[in-house]
């Protein structure tokens, strides 16, 4: 007997999450790629804009403030962290970033438990109510959460085909050093990958708010699977993170089906796994000349 | 207009260049011969700011570059293509172009202006604008590469190499480019294997040596007697 | 670009070893004089020190950036466990040699990984492995207790012959400190051998230690096992400590601490790794008093200024690329 309703709900549920990863994970890829940079750091960035869109949701009520005040905060922090931390460390080893920026984590979650206190914080839904899916209520914010995250992304890719600055960013990711030779300003083009990149962190934060709950931990899950979800679908490569993003949480929320939530996860390890020993370039991108 | 005065650099922790004197004057064409290895790219990244100059003045319209970070020179009218013309692979043709042309200060008629002169002076970029760099034959990366500085409306080119690795044919079309740049008045510091193409091109030329220039001479004496060619050159 | 070390000159072997002495006296000693607290929380600056030694073997000699020694520790405190619940009466030896055969099962299934992947790659996955450990241990409750763990008794230290007796602090604490000084010798005297020097230069340059001829990955295997028996081999002293078992010793969060030990005491040097713990551990006592919980906000801050700002001593020895 095919559970094919569970099949259709964990479906949706998998688009729902991987959608929300891909934003993490896109900002994630998108910094490595031009600086070398793996930001140990980004799920907390989540994390805290989880935290302010909460408290500007309980000051002003309104859900898409939130998520505008989260962004534009986290992505000034992001701006402070990379002018003061990170640009130092341009050139050095990745391995030196993914300490500093692990550093950098320890105390940005230490900061929100001060700030905020170890009670968990709601974010109420943008959309009420459910429809009807089998023998379920389905929520609909899930399914309005997984349309903004496809339009930010939508943006992103946009803004980084056509348009100066996205021309800019995709020749310094590419060629550093001819980039500035062009004349682009490529100290101030990192700082704002980094700030798009954490104000898309921030964003995603707000927008899973409604599903868990904010918590100074729930960085680190996101932190764990966008890790993933970039070496699978090809460090720097921005779609292959995307795509990657979704195929993981699909299959996370298809193993949900027989195993339990909190194993379900060794499924996302699997999958990395495999990919490190035979396609380590990553799964989505075309065999490597 | 460019001066370097006792350049000394560092490229990997080697000392390269050993004191480099040269100058380009506005609008002039000038050669820079040596075998390999003697420090000629080396001496454009030290112009660039991209290896570390150890002692000495790069100067430009007076101004000392030492400081002027990389991405800076654009502006100041300094325009490079490297030895391995280093296009952007994954940006079309015109997305190259674009890195150029879109700089604060040039209005869109303006950047019309150039994108269609650059079309001008190599019809094949026209026709192969909207693909990506990296699919385009070594030949026409040569001229994406210098279409590309030419974008930057530069005072003076520094020009790397541009035929090595080009068919006959095409090293025909690189002359005419260097020539037509010099008849628009842009200087052009010129590296170059290709002694023959050098001379005609260059107004002076500078030959150098183990990190030093060894000789400067008009090209025209040069032309005239290839003595010193063969010594320093062994060509 | 360093080269082999030269042999030690006369005088500094002579203060080495002098300086090792008069720290050996001081830890025996320091149990008859502290109070309890102080007693306990020594024995614990040696165990946490043998862990953070023993990332030390892969990131402060290799060049290898582990976030998954918590799987080993975990491993080795879950082996000796199994030791101390099922053998009837509990058996030390047995304890130490299951919590040995723990990790050194999970650290083979690493050290493969660890050949096929480089820098970064090693880092992350080492970060997923633990993790991944850390759930199968979290919820396979019949087995490890799940969410609480394992309780099991303290067994007596007995060595055939000689001695039959339960541990006081006292005596554990020199039982720690005599495995944990054993350990470290062993471990110095491998750095220092040929195999050490190998190490050595797979940090500084792999490509050119493979291109002269020497079995790269083997050598990285090698070390992978070796620093996943020792942390394994903390895990156990742990569990015998305590005399518990939990999967919060699996999380990241242990990992993540060996690495601040390593950084902040100072990578390559084996002793560093014993200062990092003692210091972190000090400070986070002495902070803890003034900020609570939060002393990690300006620990965090400490240790990432090291990290950027001190390269030289500290992170020289992690990777030295050739001109970035």
């Amino acid at each position: 007997m095919i559970p094919w309703d569970q099949i259709v709900i964990q479906t949706l549920n998998g688009l729902v999450n991987g959608m929300v990863l891909a934003i993490v994970a896109s900002g994630l890829t998108l910094i490595f790629g031009i600086m070398d940079i793996v930001n140990f750091a980004h799920g907390d960035l989540l994390m805290l804009g989880a935290f302010v869109g909460a408290a500007a949701l309980g000051a002003t009520g309104s859900f898409w403030i939130a998520l505008l005040a989260a962004a534009i905060a986290i992505a000034l922090l992001g701006v402070f962290l990379q002018v003061t931390a990170l640009r130092p460390l341009i050139g050095r080893d990745p391995l030196t970033t993914i300490l500093a920026t692990f550093g950098i984590s320890l105390v940005l979650q230490k900061y929100a438990l001060w700030q905020w206190g170890p009670s968990v914080r709601r974010i109420s839904e943008p959309v009420p109510g459910h429809f009807t899916l089998f023998h379920l209520q389905y929520p609909w914010y899930r399914v309005a959460t997984a349309l903004m995250a496809g339009a930010i992304i939508g943006g992103l890719w946009l803004f980084l085909k056509y348009g100066k600055y996205g021309i800019w960013i995709r020749a310094t990711t590419q060629d550093r050093v001819m980039a500035q030779a062009m004349g682009i300003p490529v100290p101030l083009v990192h700082t704002a990958v980094f700030a798009i990149g954490s104000a898309m962190a921030a964003a995603s934060g707000v927008l899973f708010g409604p599903f868990t709950g904010v918590t100074q931990t729930m960085g680190f899950d996101f932190t764990l699977r966008a890790f993933i979800v970039v070496v699978v679908g090809g460090m720097g490569n921005l779609g292959g993170s995307i795509l990657a993003a979704i195929f993981v949480s699909l299959l996370e929320a298809y193993a949900a089906i027989v195993v339990s939530p909190a194993q379900a996860v060794i499924v996302a390890f699997v999958v990395l796994v495999l990919t490190m020993l035979f396609r380590p370039t990553g799964l989505f991108v075309p065999t490597p000349k | 207009m460019l001066v370097l005065d006792d350049v000394h650099a560092n490229y990997d922790k080697a000392h390269v260049l050993h004191g480099v004197s040269i100058e380009v004057r506005a609008g002039e064409v000038v050669g820079l011969l040596g075998r390999n290895g003697v420090g000629k790219t080396t001496t454009l990244k030290a112009i660039m700011g991209l290896v570390r100059r150890t002692g000495g003045r790069v100067t430009f319209e007076g101004r000392d570059l030492a400081g002027v970070s990389p991405h800076a020179l654009a502006r100041l009218g300094i325009a490079w293509v490297p030895e391995e013309r280093r296009i952007f692979r994954l940006l079309t043709v015109l997305e190259n172009l674009r890195t150029g042309v879109e700089r604060p200060g040039t209005m869109p008629a303006r950047r019309e202006e150039l994108l269609d002169k650059a079309y001008r002076y190599f019809p094949i970029l026209r026709e192969r604008r909207h693909q990506a760099g990296g699919t385009l034959s070594g030949g026409e990366q040569q001229m994406l590469a210098i279409a590309r500085a030419m974008m930057l409306e530069p005072k003076i080119i520094l020009l790397d190499e541009p035929t090595e690795g080009l068919m006959p044919r095409m090293v025909g079309q690189i002359r005419e480019i260097v020539h037509a740049l010099h008849r628009d008045g842009v200087a052009i510091l010129l590296v170059e294997q290709n002694v023959p193409l050098t001379l005609e091109a260059a107004d002076r030329v500078y030959i150098m040596e183990k990190g030093v220039v060894r000789h400067q001479a008009p090209a025209t004496d040069l032309r005239a007697d290839q003595a010193v060619i063969h010594q320093y050159l062994g060509v | 670009m360093t080269t082999v070390p030269a042999a030690r000159s006369a005088p500094s072997v002579a203060g080495y070893w002098a300086g090792f002495a008069i720290v050996l006296v001081l830890l025996v000693v320091a149990p008859l004089v502290l109070p309890p607290f102080w007693r306990r929380f020594v024995t614990e600056i040696l165990i946490w020190g043998l862990l953070a030694m023993s990332s030390d073997i892969l990131i402060g000699y290799t060049g290898m950036v582990s976030f998954g020694h918590s799987a080993f520790f975990g491993l080795g405190m879950y082996g000796a466990a199994a030791a101390l619940l099922t053998m009837k009466p509990p058996s030390l030896w047995l304890a130490l040699l299951y919590g040995l055969v723990g990790a050194g099962a999970v650290a083979v299934f690493v050290a493969y990984f660890a050949t096929r992947l480089r820098d970064i790659y090693f880092a992350i996955s080492t970060l997923v492995f633990s993790q991944i450990f850390y759930v199968i241990i979290f919820t396979w409750t019949d087995v490890t207790g799940g969410e609480n763990g394992l309780t099991f008794p303290q067994p007596p230290l007995t060595i055939t012959g000689l001695i039959e007796a339960r541990f006081t602090p006292e005596s554990f604490h020199w039982f720690v400190l005599a495995v944990v000084t054993t350990a470290y010798l062993l471990v110095r005297r491998i750095t220092r051998s040929p195999f050490g020097m190998v190490l050595q230069s797979i940090r500084e340059n792999e490509p050119r230690t493979r291109a002269v001829g020497y079995h790269v990955e083997r050598y990285k295997m090698v070390a992978v096992m070796l620093s996943g028996l020792v942390a394994g081999l903390a895990g156990a002293l742990y569990a015998i400590q305590n005399k518990f078992a939990a999967p919060d010793f699996v999380f990241f969060t242990v990992s993540g601490e060996v690495v601040i030990f390593n950084v902040m005491g100072g990578m390559g040097t084996l002793v560093g790794p014993f200062a990092g713990a003692a210091s972190f551990l000090l400070l986070r006592e002495g902070l803890s008093r003034f900020l609570t919980e939060y002393y990690l906000i300006p620990l965090g801050i400490i240790f990432t200024l090291i990290v950027i700002f001190l390269p030289q001593g500290l992170l020289g020895f992690l990777r030295r690329r050739l001109n970035q």
